[in-house]
């Protein structure tokens, strides 16, 4: 039931003539869902603001939140829901602060006439829709954060550290998916070229299970590693990770492999002939 | 094809992309660290379930996978059933065969999958789907 030009204009004088009594009743309402994790400043700025909205889109002869009219309302709700979704309040407390307003109007309305019901009913189904948007504006907030939190553990998850002059490591923890292994072979290659080091430990400490995936991926690695004349080893081999990659019938052919990070930092300074520096 | 005496009932997972397949190899180390598995067969059945889980993905083109408790009177154990609605096998032997891949792996999923359980059943057919059930018991 869409709302008439009329019915939001008088809306819209309803929101005016009674705006400090709709505004009050409609902050206490929010207040007593969000108990207390706003302040009351905050909140009645928020509601104000919103209200505005709400006479203006109307005003403007909104007739369904998807209308241009109420273009500045939309991109009101979606502030509000996005500051709501990272302040950490759910979709549900951040929804009320919208359909709050109802009871809100309901109060100030004189509920002796039957046309204004009638009015009512329109504006309750307008005030549904902007909380339905509200919903669903939360919902992509949310989900960007969570691409964004994603796209940092990507970042945060694949270190190429300098263990000794001419040795790079690379810790890998968790799950080594596609989109990782790409990023850890650009990073190590990178590293290379940037340090000028000869070698390079893939370490797998961290990685829970190795599948032919993850070994065709650290494979590919070495390869690319190899190509570019560094050479790779491989430590971080537990019991249970060897055990299965010999059932699995991986063949990791002339890399060399160490069970430890120590190990394998051991075998690269043999090769290169260093002397431990004693202090 | 699960009436292994004392199945209980388990979970399923609906595999549509690689997030699924991670689920997938939670839940049954989650399961596997309940059945008292040792280490080494903890890692042997979730290495297994990835392998099983990423082909029904892959080749199967997504499918569901059950996890579930199994008991024979004297040891537990843990089952995983992978279903799929896709393309099927032509030719299993060929399949099984280290080294062998359509998809461009290294070919030892399938082939190595079958010896990290102790029990492995498939039923394919072209044109119908496959479906394969393995079972790791406590030793």
């Amino acid at each position: 039931m869409a709302l008439s030009s009329d019915e939001g204009s008088r809306f819209a004088d309803l929101l005016k003539g009674h705006e400090e009594a709709v505004g009050a009743a409609w902050t206490e309402q929010i207040a007593a869902t969000l108990r207390g994790r706003l302040s009351h400043a905050e909140l009645q700025r928020q509601t104000t603001e919103l209200q505005k909205g709400f006479q203006s889109a109307l005003a403007g002869g909104a007739q369904d939140i998807g209308d241009d009219a109420a273009a500045e309302l939309r991109a009101q709700l979606s502030d509000l829901s996005s500051a709501r979704a990272r302040q950490g309040f759910t979709a549900n407390e951040t929804a009320i602060s919208v359909f709050a307003l109802k009871d809100a109007v309901l109060k100030v309305l004189d509920n002796g006439d039957p046309n204004v019901l009638r009015d009512y009913v329109a504006f309750s189904a307008f005030i549904d829709r902007a909380g339905l948007f509200t919903f669903d504006s939360y919902v992509r907030a949310r989900e960007e954060l969570i691409a964004d939190q994603a796209e940092q553990l990507l970042e945060l998850s694949t270190p190429v550290v300098k263990l000794w002059d001419g040795v790079v490591a690379v810790p890998l923890v968790g799950t080594l998916d596609s989109a990782r292994a790409q990023v850890v072979m650009e990073r190590l290659l990178q590293t290379l070229v940037d340090t000028g080091s000869p070698y390079a430990i893939i370490d797998i400490t961290g990685v829970p299970a190795v599948d032919t995936q993850v070994a065709q991926h650290i494979l590919k690695t070495v390869v690319a590693a190899r190509l570019m004349g560094a050479d790779c080893i491989i430590s971080g081999i537990r019991p249970q990770i060897a055990q299965t990659i010999v059932a699995l019938g991986i063949e990791f052919g002339d890399i060399a492999t160490k069970s430890s990070l120590a190990d394998a930092l051991r075998h690269v300074i043999r090769l290169t002939g260093t002397k431990r520096q004693e202090r | 094809m699960i009436t292994g005496s004392g199945s209980a009932a388990g979970e399923q997972i609906t595999v549509a992309s690689d997030q699924d397949v991670v689920r997938v190899r939670q839940l049954v180390r989650t399961l596997a660290v309940a059945v008292k598995l040792s280490l080494v067969d903890q890692t042997k059945i979730v290495t297994a379930a990835s392998e099983l889980a990423r082909n029904t993905l892959v080749y199967g083109g997504g499918g569901t996978v059950a996890v579930s408790r199994v008991e024979n009177g004297r040891r537990a154990g843990i089952r995983i059933v992978f279903a799929d609605e896709g393309p099927g096998i032509p030719d299993l032997d060929l399949a099984l065969t280290d080294g062998y891949t359509t998809g461009g792996g290294l070919g030892l999923g399938l082939s190595g999958a079958r010896r990290l359980v102790d029990e492995f059943d498939i039923d394919t057919a072209v044109g119908r789907g496959t479906t394969i059930s393995v079972t790791k018991w406590c030793r």
